[in-house]
């Protein structure tokens, strides 16, 4: 999955020259914690966030007056001295596991998507990888997860999907999870469907044990020593 | 002791679902077999099933629905809006006979000929949304139950108890902003289990905010987990409700030996179940409440439990 697929493309830009005080309106409109920053041209050449904004407001122990005073003052001044020059972006031909990885080493909250001429794209946020997590995991739509432990060998998901197949069921999501123990793996198969019976007796028949999808939870949790 | 009603007819046997199917003809055949071994079905007063009329259905279900349903069912086609919802030409027929058979239980309450009863129906209600069939269900029985007490009755406040091991997904989002109808249900967590919805936090929107309660259970946990949250959750929120008619969505699937889950409820965590719901009902309407069968697909299992429920329903 591509980020072009996942990111925000009705963006909300603004200029080095947008006064705090517009930024903040339309932080607070729109519910956005980032804001892209372009020239004129539609490049991008910065970013501002919600904690951008914060740093630059007064204290909040101040009095009221004061506070007031401070933040009239504070307003007036532009994003362009307050913003993050030059930010982590992605092209984009990255993939979602690109961002997953990107994300998590830079400790970013959202990824402007830039083309190879530096014009802004989309946005691509936190919020925006939940999405596509919940889309991947198939989890909008109903149905029930199954957990199969079966031997650490090749061709044992072909078998279940092929189950699947044979009771005419669609799949959501498959997920495996390989720290199980030495021999064995356990598969999740989220099956779109409420039919679960004879998916499960023909598991059984062919000698895979499905196992309470709790009991691998707990066996993974750390244990007290 | 007071006298129970009781709801069957040949004609739900009519809805054939395809081979294999768990919700299938058998299910009911094996109930009547269960309560006739058990000598109960000679203390049940028989309750004639008649269709719904339509206007009853119109309350819940958009029409454009109600027309497709039959549509796909005139034209002999196997299954609707989803392969699971297996139909055959007498389907729309036999649901529409399974909300008539609740109404006619909520006629029988309601007159006193009855203190309560007991629908074994089918198809099952409790998946099915204002304008779409999911998990074997095409009409929901309950919901449209509700709207029969409040118009024809003209009962405030209904609350119904869903303790099918499934999510009751229609029911929940048909009374989502509706704060005369209560909606309890403990289920499989929905991570888990179909139809993947009824988390804690859906607790109803805007009007009806606060008048949807979930207990989702982690599979495995049994008995003790289904105890504390009946408890905990059932309880308070019924009792602080107080409703003046009460409606059970009344599931056998989330049985130990019930493939169909992974809940792990014995017997005897049923008839816990059985006990709560039956004394709040009994302090609250004094012992009217009309149960309707949703799930339970282990034929052995299946006729025991609905067996204990009604003789439970009997000592009220």
């Amino acid at each position: 999955m591509f980020v072009t697929e996942m990111m925000k493309t009705d963006l909300v830009a603004i200029t080095p020259e947008t006064s705090l005080a517009e930024a903040k309106e339309l932080m607070e409109k729109g519910n956005f914690r980032h804001l892209p920053v372009v020239d004129a041209d539609g490049k991008l050449v910065g970013i501002v966030t919600d904690r951008d904004m914060r740093d630059a407001h007064p204290s909040s122990l101040l009095d009221d007056e004061s506070y007031q005073k401070t933040l009239d003052k504070v307003l007036k001044h532009t994003i362009g001295e307050i913003m993050t020059a030059k930010p982590i972006t992605v092209a984009p031909y990255y993939t979602l596991q690109d961002t997953l990885l990107i994300i998590g080493k830079k400790k970013v909250g959202a990824l402007p998507v830039v083309d190879e001429e530096g014009y802004l794209k989309g946005i691509m946020s936190t919020r925006d990888l939940l999405r596509a997590f919940v889309n991947i995991m198939g989890i909008e739509e109903p149905g029930t997860l199954l957990c199969i432990l079966v031997d650490e060998q090749p061709g044992q998901l072909k078998k279940i999907v092929d189950i699947a197949a044979e009771e005419n069921v669609s799949l959501g999501s498959v997920l495996v999870a390989r720290d199980w123990d030495k021999e064995k793996r356990a598969i999740f198969p989220y099956l779109l469907t409420n039919n679960v019976i004879s998916i499960k007796k023909k598991l059984l028949a062919l000698g895979y044990e499905l196992l309470d999808p709790m009991q691998w939870y707990l066996d993974q949790s750390p244990k007290k020593e | 002791m007071g006298t129970t009603g009781f709801v069957f007819d040949e004609r739900y046997l009519q809805h054939q679902t395809f081979n294999g199917h768990p919700e299938c003809a058998e299910r009911l055949t094996a109930i009547m077999d269960g309560l006739t071994g058990a000598g109960l079905l000679d203390d049940l007063v028989q309750i004639a099933a008649e269709p719904a009329n339509q206007r009853w259905i119109e309350t819940v279900h958009n029409i454009h629905y109600i027309m497709k349903f039959e549509e796909a069912c005139m034209w002999g086609l196997p299954d609707f809006e989803h392969q699971d919802n297996s139909i055959c030409r007498d389907s729309y027929n036999t649901a529409l006979l399974a909300v008539g058979g609740v109404l006619k239980a909520i006629d029988a309450v309601m007159k006193d000929e009855v203190k309560n009863a007991f629908c074994a129906v089918r198809p099952p209600g409790h998946h099915a949304e204002a304008n779409q069939a999911m998990g074997f269900c095409y009409f929901n029985n309950v919901a449209i139950g509700a709207r029969y007490l409040q118009q024809q009755y003209s009962v405030e406040k209904v609350c119904i108890i869903d303790f099918d091991v499934h999510h009751g997904n229609g029911t929940q989002h048909i009374f989502d902003t509706d704060n005369s109808v209560f909606y309890y249900s403990i289920h499989e967590h929905p991570s888990f289990a179909y139809p993947g919805t009824g988390r804690e936090f859906e607790t109803g929107f805007s009007t009806g905010e606060g008048y949807t309660k979930n207990s989702p259970i982690l599979p495995g946990r049994g008995d003790d987990e289904y105890r504390e949250r009946l408890l905990t959750d059932l309880v308070p929120t019924f009792k602080e409700f107080g409703p003046d008619a009460v409606l059970l969505s009344a599931g056998f699937d989330a049985h130990e030996n019930d493939l169909m889950s992974g809940t792990n409820l014995s017997t005897e965590g049923y008839e816990f179940i059985n006990d709560t719901i039956f004394d709040l009902v009994s302090s609250s309407t004094g012992g009217r409440v009309v149960s309707v069968l949703e799930g339970g697909y282990n034929l052995q299992i299946l006729p025991l439990l609905v067996a204990n429920h009604i003789r439970k329903m009997m000592a009220l």
